[in-house]
C-alpha cells in the first residue's frame, strides 16, 4: 500500500498547493512517495524530500515532462502506477488537466476536489459549487484523487527521503509548450495568502480598482482578489478572481469590498476563517456569512483603512 | 471538419440548489434545468470556426434523460447542424460519457471536440480530458483562445497565475473555459428552423458502455452554513476587532 503525489512545482520548491496537497496524501494512512517531474527539477526534488511523511522522491528529469504537458506527464505516471493504490494530486491547473488523463488511461473514476478523507476509499467532496457535501466511496482498485488544497494545511518539514531517478514514457509529441503570461508580483500568491482583499464591480474601474485597493493590500501584506463581475466588467485580471469558477481561498482574513456576495462568489470564500464585508448596499448577502460588517461607501472607507493600520495597536 | 460539442443537462447557475432531506442527493423535482454554462461557450466556439469557414459541420450530443433533447435542441437553435442523443435516466459518471463519446467518435470522425471544462452539476472538470486519453488525442483544457492553421492548434490556457499557449496536432480535445466567448442567443426564426434539424436517439447499449457508477454516493448534506457576525460601526472598531478579538491582524 503506497500512495504517489503528483507534485506540481516550479522547478525550485514544491508550490504551497503541493504540500497542502502532501498533508491529505498522508491522512490515506501509507506511506508517500512524491513524484517530481521535468528537467532542472533537482531543487524541486531536494524540497520535496525534506517533509514529514514523504519517504521517498521521483524524479523524472525528461525535458517531454517540462510544463508538466498532460500527455507525457500523463503518459509518465500510469507507467509507474503498478506501484501504488492511489494517485493524489492539488487541484492547481496542472493536477487538473493531467489526473483525469490518467484516470481514464487506468479505467479509474477519478474523485475530484477532495474536501476530507474519511478512509481509503470514501471521501467527501462539494458539489454544485459547495451548495451541497457528498460523501462517495470508490469502488476502483487504483484511486485517483485531486485535492481541494484549501481544506488542508502545509505538510511539515522534518523528513529526509532518498531522491531517485525515474524515468518512464514520455507519449508521442502530441502537444508542445509555446509560452506563458504569468503575472509577477512582490504579493503573496492568492491561494497561499493569509490575507486577502477583494473587490468587486462597485469600484467602478480597473484605475480605482489599483488606486483603492492596492494600498491597503501593501499595508497588509495581502493578496489581491476580485468577484467575477468586477473581472468580467475588465477592472481585474482573470487569475484575480475567486470563486466557484475563479480560485477557491481560505485565509485567516478576507475582507470582501463592494462585492454582493452572489452564491458563485461565496463558494469561493465562505471557508476563511474571519470575513469582513465592506459594502454600502445594507442588504448585501455578502453581510450574511461576514464576521464583521460595516455599511458604507468604500471609497471613504478603504483610505481610512489604510491610516487606522499605521496606528500602533 | 467536423466539430463535436457535448452538452449536459444541469440545474440553471441562477438555481440555489436543495438537498434532500434523507441525504440522498439534492432536488431536482420542479427545478429549472439549462445546458451547462460552459457547453453554451463550447457551442459558440463552434458555431464561430464554422462560420469562418474553418469547420463544416457542427454535432452535439448529449447523454441524459429523453429531456436532454431540449438541450440539444437549445444548440440546433444557436445554429449547430444536428444532435445525437444517448438517453440514459440515471447519473451520469465522466468516465461512462467519455467512453460513449469516444465511440461517437470513431463513427463521425470529427478532427476536433470541443466541451466546458466542467459541469456545474458535479463540477469534476473530468470528460474532456478522459476523452482525450480514451482517444490518443492532445487536450487543451481551460481554453481563452482557439487559433487553428495547417493541421495544428494554438490553444491559450487559463492556469493559476496567468495565461499559457501549447501547440496541439489535430485531431483533438478542447474545454472551455468563461473568457472564450460570449454565447449568442438564438433568434425566433433559428428556434423554429431548429426544430425540423435531425436529433438521432441512442442508448448506452447501442455503444456497448456499462453505464454503473463507480462511486458509490454515500450521502449528500448541506454544507456547514456561516451565520452574520456584528456590524461595526466605523474603521476605528473595524481594526480594533480584527485585532483583540479575531486575532489576525
Amino acid at each position: 500500500m503506497t500512495t504517489l503525489l503528483i507534485a506540481d512545482h516550479d522547478g525550485s520548491a514544491l508550490n504551497d498547493a503541493t504540500l497542502r496537497t502532501l498533508s491529505a496524501a498522508t491522512e490515506l494512512g501509507a506511506p508517500v512517495h512524491v513524484l517530481v517531474a521535468g528537467s532542472n527539477s533537482d531543487a524541486a526534488a531536494a524540497h520535496a524530500a525534506t517533509f514529514t511523511g514523504v519517504e521517498n522522491v521521483l524524479q523524472a528529469s525528461d525535458a517531454a515532462y517540462d510544463h508538466l504537458l498532460a500527455e507525457p506527464v500523463a503518459a509518465l505516471i500510469v507507467s509507474l502506477t503498478g506501484d501504488y493504490d492511489a494517485l493524489v494530486a492539488p487541484n492547481t491547473t496542472n493536477g487538473k488537466n493531467i489526473m483525469p488523463r490518467v484516470a481514464a488511461l487506468l479505467d479509474v473514476m477519478q474523485i475530484s476536489d477532495v474536501t476530507a478523507i474519511i478512509s481509503a476509499d470514501t471521501f467527501e467532496r462539494p458539489i454544485y459549487a459547495g451548495n451541497a457535501i457528498q460523501t462517495v466511496q470508490s469502488t476502483d482498485a487504483t484511486k485517483v484523487i485531486t485535492i481541494r488544497t484549501a481544506a488542508f494545511s502545509v505538510a511539515e518539514e522534518g523528513g529526509s527521503a532518498s531522491i531517485n531517478a525515474v524515468s518512464g514514457d514520455t507519449g508521442e509529441g502530441l502537444s508542445s509548450y509555446v509560452g506563458e503570461e504569468v503575472a509577477k508580483s512582490e504579493r503573496p500568491e492568492l491561494t497561499s495568502a493569509k490575507i486577502i482583499i477583494s473587490g468587486g464591480r462597485a469600484l467602478g474601474s480597473a484605475e480605482k480598482f489599483q488606486e483603492v485597493i492596492l494600498p491597503v493590500a501593501d499595508k497588509l501584506g495581502a493578496a489581491i482578489g476580485a468577484s467575477r463581475a468586477a473581472v468580467d466588467a475588465g477592472y481585474a485580471p482573470n487569475d484575480w478572481q475567486v470563486g466557484q469558477t475563479g480560485k477557491v481561498v481560505a485565509p485567516d482574513l478576507y475582507i470582501a469590498c463592494g462585492i454582493s456576495g452572489a452564491i458563485q462568489h461565496l463558494a469561493g470564500m465562505k471557508d476563511s476563517k474571519v470575513i469582513v464585508a465592506i459594502n454600502k448596499d445594507e442588504d448585501a448577502p455578502i453581510f450574511q456569512i461576514a464576521d464583521y460588517g460595516l455599511v458604507a461607501d468604500l471609497f471613504d472607507i478603504l483610505p481610512q483603512l489604510e491610516a487606522e493600520l499605521d496606528k500602533p495597536s | 471538419m467536423k466539430i463535436l460539442v457535448p452538452v449536459k443537462r444541469v440545474v440553471d447557475y441562477n438555481v440555489k440548489v436543495r438537498v434532500k432531506s434523507d441525504g440522498s442527493g439534492v432536488e431536482l423535482t420542479n427545478v429549472k434545468m439549462a445546458m451547462n454554462p460552459f457547453d453554451e461557450i463550447s457551442v459558440e466556439e463552434a458555431l464561430r470556426l464554422r462560420e469562418a469557414g474553418i469547420a463544416s459541420e457542427v454535432i452535439i450530443v448529449s447523454i441524459g434523460p429523453l429531456k436532454a433533447q431540449e438541450t440539444i435542441r437549445t444548440a440546433l437553435a444557436m445554429g449547430a447542424d444536428r444532435g445525437i442523443l444517448v438517453q440514459h435516466d440515471e447519473l451520469v459518471e465522466p468516465l461512462a460519457v467519455a467512453k460513449i463519446l469516444k465511440q461517437i467518435i470513431d463513427e463521425e470522425k470529427p478532427e476536433l471536440v470541443i466541451a466546458g471544462k466542467q459541469a456545474i452539476d458535479d463540477d469534476n472538470n473530468q470528460t474532456g480530458q478522459m476523452l482525450a486519453a480514451l482517444l490518443g488525442w492532445p487536450q487543451g483544457t481551460f481554453a481563452s483562445v482557439l487559433a487553428i492553421a495547417d493541421g495544428e492548434m494554438d490553444v491559450t490556457r487559463e492556469v493559476d497565475g496567468g495565461l499559457q499557449t501549447i501547440k496541439l496536432k489535430l485531431p483533438a480535445v478542447v474545454t472551455t473555459d468563461l473568457r472564450l466567448n460570449e454565447p449568442r442567443y438564438a433568434s425566433l426564426p433559428n428556434i423554429m428552423k431548429a426544430k425540423k434539424k435531425p436529433i438521432e436517439m441512442k442508448t448506452p447499449e447501442d455503444y456497448g458502455v456499462d453505464m454503473t457508477p463507480r462511486l458509490t454516493v454515500l450521502k449528500t448534506i448541506e454544507p456547514t452554513g456561516r451565520n452574520a457576525g456584528v456590524k461595526v460601526a466605523d474603521v476605528a472598531e473595524l481594526v480594533a476587532k480584527l485585532r483583540d478579538e479575531a486575532g489576525v491582524l
